[in-house]
């Protein structure tokens, strides 16, 4: 079969992405998947602020609010963020240490689609009885008295979702263990890279606890168990640790692969090598274990006993000194370098003193004496705002203008991302800088509403003031988007001129196969080395051209995921007493568990792209450099 | 090809090497079985002894992890060449999983 792009009809692509296994396709429905439930989460945001607007606002009522309030949290956190990053891993990692495609492309698409269909029945709850209300950390009991099915919703849409992440994890570990090329030591990886492992590696193992969690959670409201019930002799606790335990890598999921994108901005747009590379893998690896040393420091108020509070404390304030490293690194890629302010650099320089802040307020808070001071007030919500918005959305959206010529061949508008940049960072702060305060004066988070006596209005209206600009930024994003590719002006390889990586020597976007040789890797900053020496084709070759064996599309994945939604409504319903609700489990688990028997029992080959095609292939492509 | 394939005779030096190797080994698989029998009639000693249950269960425990890592470097080849990053990853698992027991049974359940 020949790899040149054919023109097909709209419903033929659609279905080529659907059943597709390509990494980079896969990338790209994450990506949109991500930023829709971004944009609803986003909706979340706004209608939070319209409601703390003014004191005594009827915009939402307290129940709608606890409802907006949850699934604004869960949304951006497992819906928003987390598949957003894994959409660029998923498109950048294979290519920056040289792979064809990820280790199990087949497992690949079926972590997207697990994500999807777990996302899509999580956000069923609006249209189907009220949403989840008991927060995104749906601490029991609460959850266990919440009456509508909303907490069912979150349970049975978080576990699919929650397997479809693990699922990643895994591949990507494997990926990275096994499939980079020749000479692609560990010490060569780039640190986008890096960050991936490690924080593939925290899936792997804070998932687990959640997934238990979640399931006890299940059979407390569904099946009639009492793991969490405190009346018939279970331990409400229980939760909140298991919680943890996964809460706590999470946030490090999150911002691990965000220093990654901003170590390869500062690498790229500083025009130099990053400074103490080794040292920025080595605290990577640091933080992802001091990550499940420390969940407790959620829980000082809690009343663990003076000895746990002070050691979950000294735990927590260590995290500070890789943090710490890794700042000023950055600081040194930067010093002396040739600085080019391109909007993924805007990013990067706005994303230190935003994610310093946050880091700051976080020793704050590691001091257990002051959390009992801090707890469960507005100053929390600044703090982790600030971490999140300042280091992963910054983070996510610099990745964005970063990669979008590498993912779909036309550079984003540098004069719409700058607007969007400081319309975003202005708003950011705006909103949220000014809530450290509101928690000092008393303000407790989740309230729906509060009262014209209490002093907090002004600063109340000057953060919902600053979500406006946030949102701006955010609305001109997608005008550019929209607007870049109508013009559809195609790049080159390395569309900013100074790539370092492996995945900036390859055509935008890259041919299917990535590679029609496996490159040899002689150092760090590959495609830089080759440039520096004057190699036209940017990369030298491990191997003569020859057949490249590629795996088969498959619509199984979607199936299969869509059994897991099926059985969940069945499972949901079934406290309810409808006769109904057993069967469509069983059917809903047989769909999965059949799709997975035909997946064992037939044989997928994959095919052959032949030599001649990679030939013509490639006297087809642009592969002059910048512009 | 099956043409391409080319019967590989050993040199002496290297039959003798294979040879010492596997003798080697087999005398470490004895050792630590040997090792691990004495550890459980330690453990069973202690049982039957009646110490106190606070000195039996920390030493069960720890002669218990011994015997895990015995039968992991020993019985299932962990000690082999290309078992890093597998080691690394049980290990961290272990650790963490250590943690979250340690912390349970103390400020939980104690």
């Amino acid at each position: 079969m020949s790899s040149i792009a054919k023109k097909s009809g709209f419903g033929a692509t659609v279905w080529d992405y659907i059943t597709s296994v390509d990494h980079k396709k896969i990338a790209i429905l994450y990506l949109i998947s991500g930023g829709l439930f971004f944009l609803i989460g986003g909706i979340e945001a706004m209608m939070i602020r319209i409601q703390l607007m003014k004191a005594g606002n009827d915009f939402l009522s307290a129940g709608t609010y606890n409802e907006v309030m949850t699934m604004h949290g869960t949304t951006m956190i497992f819906l928003a963020a987390m598949p957003l990053l894994l959409g660029f891993m998923n498109a950048i990692m294979p290519l920056q240490i040289g792979a064809r495609d990820v280790a199990f492309p087949f497992l690949n698409s079926l972590g997207f689609w697990l994500f999807f269909f777990g996302g899509i029945f999580l956000n069923l709850s609006w249209f189907l009885g009220g949403a989840p209300d008991a927060g995104w950390t749906n601490y029991a009991s609460l959850a266990l008295a919440s009456e509508s099915h909303g907490i069912d919703f979150y349970a049975l849409g978080l576990t699919i979702s929650g397997f479809g992440t693990l699922i990643s994890g895994i591949n990507f570990l494997v990926t990275i263990i096994n499939m980079r090329a020749p000479g692609m030591t560990y010490m060569r990886m780039p640190l986008f890279t890096w960050t991936t492992f490690v924080a593939s590696a925290l899936i792997l193992l804070a998932f687990p606890p959640l997934t238990i969690a979640i399931f006890f959670m299940v059979f407390d409201r569904m099946f009639g168990s009492h793991f969490f019930d405190v009346a018939a002799g279970g331990n409400t606790i229980i939760w909140e640790h298991l919680f943890w335990i996964f809460g706590h890598p999470e946030v490090y999921i999150l911002i691990l692969p965000a220093f990654g994108i901003f170590s390869e901005i500062f690498a790229i747009f500083s025009r130099k090598r990053l400074f103490g590379y080794t040292a920025l893998v080595f605290a990577t690896i640091l933080i992802g274990f001091y990550g499940f040393m420390v969940w407790a420091h959620h829980m000082f108020t809690v009343g663990l006993g003076p000895t746990a509070n002070a050691i979950f404390a000294l735990a927590t304030m260590i995290i500070a000194v890789p943090t710490g490293v890794k700042i000023f690194n950055w600081l040194l890629t930067v010093w002396g370098g040739n600085v080019s302010f391109a909007t993924p650099m805007l990013y990067a320089v706005g994303f230190i003193p935003s994610f310093v802040a946050g880091g700051v307020t976080g020793v704050m808070q590691a001091i257990a004496p002051l959390d009992y001071q801090l707890h469960d007030s507005y100053f929390i919500v600044a703090h982790f705002h600030y971490v999140i918005v300042g280091g992963v959305v910054l983070a996510i959206f610099a990745a964005t203008h970063l990669y979008w010529p590498k993912m779909f061949g036309t550079m984003l508008s540098e004069k719409l991302g700058k607007i969007t940049f400081w319309l975003f960072f202005i708003g950011f702060h705006l909103t949220f800088f000014i809530q450290h305060f509101l928690g000092l004066m008393g303000m407790p988070r989740r309230v729906y509403t509060f009262g014209a006596n209490q002093g907090w209005d002004l600063f109340n209206a000057i953060s919902s003031v600053g979500a406006i600009f946030m949102a701006l930024g955010v609305i001109i994003m997608l005008v550019n988007i929209v607007l870049t590719t109508i013009k559809n002006e195609r790049v080159g390889n390395d569309p900013w001129g100074d790539g370092r990586t492996l995945e900036w020597a390859i055509p935008s976007p890259p041919p299917f196969y990535n590679f029609a040789q496996t490159p040899l890797v002689r150092g760090l900053d590959t495609y830089w080395i080759e440039k520096m020496e004057g190699n036209k084709e940017g990369m030298i070759y491990a191997e003569p051209l020859g057949d490249i064996h590629m795996p088969n599309n498959s619509f199984i994945p979607v199936v299969m995921s869509f059994g897991l939604f099926v059985a969940s409504f069945g499972a949901l319903y079934h406290p309810d007493g409808y006769s109904w609700t057993i069967p469509v489990l069983v059917i809903g688990l047989l769909i999965t568990f059949g799709s997975m028997l035909l997946r064992s029992l037939k044989d997928d080959l994959g095919f052959h792209i032949h030599k001649e095609d990679l030939i013509k292939d490639r006297e087809g492509v642009k592969t002059d450099g910048h512009k | 090809m099956a043409h391409d394939v080319h019967d590989y005779v050993r040199t002496k030096e290297e039959q003798e090497y294979i040879r010492r190797k596997r003798a080697q080994e087999m005398r470490h698989m004895l050792t630590s079985f040997a090792m691990m029998i004495f550890l459980t009639l330690i453990a069973f000693t202690a049982v039957a002894a009646g110490f106190s249950t606070y000195l039996i269960v920390p030493i069960i425990l720890l002669l218990a992890g011994v015997q895990v890592v015995l039968q992991l470097y020993h019985f299932m080849h962990l000690s082999e060449k290309g078992t890093g990053t597998i080691a690394f990853f049980m290990f961290s698992g272990m650790f963490v999983a250590f943690i979250v027991i340690l912390t349970f049974v103390t400020i939980i359940w104690w």
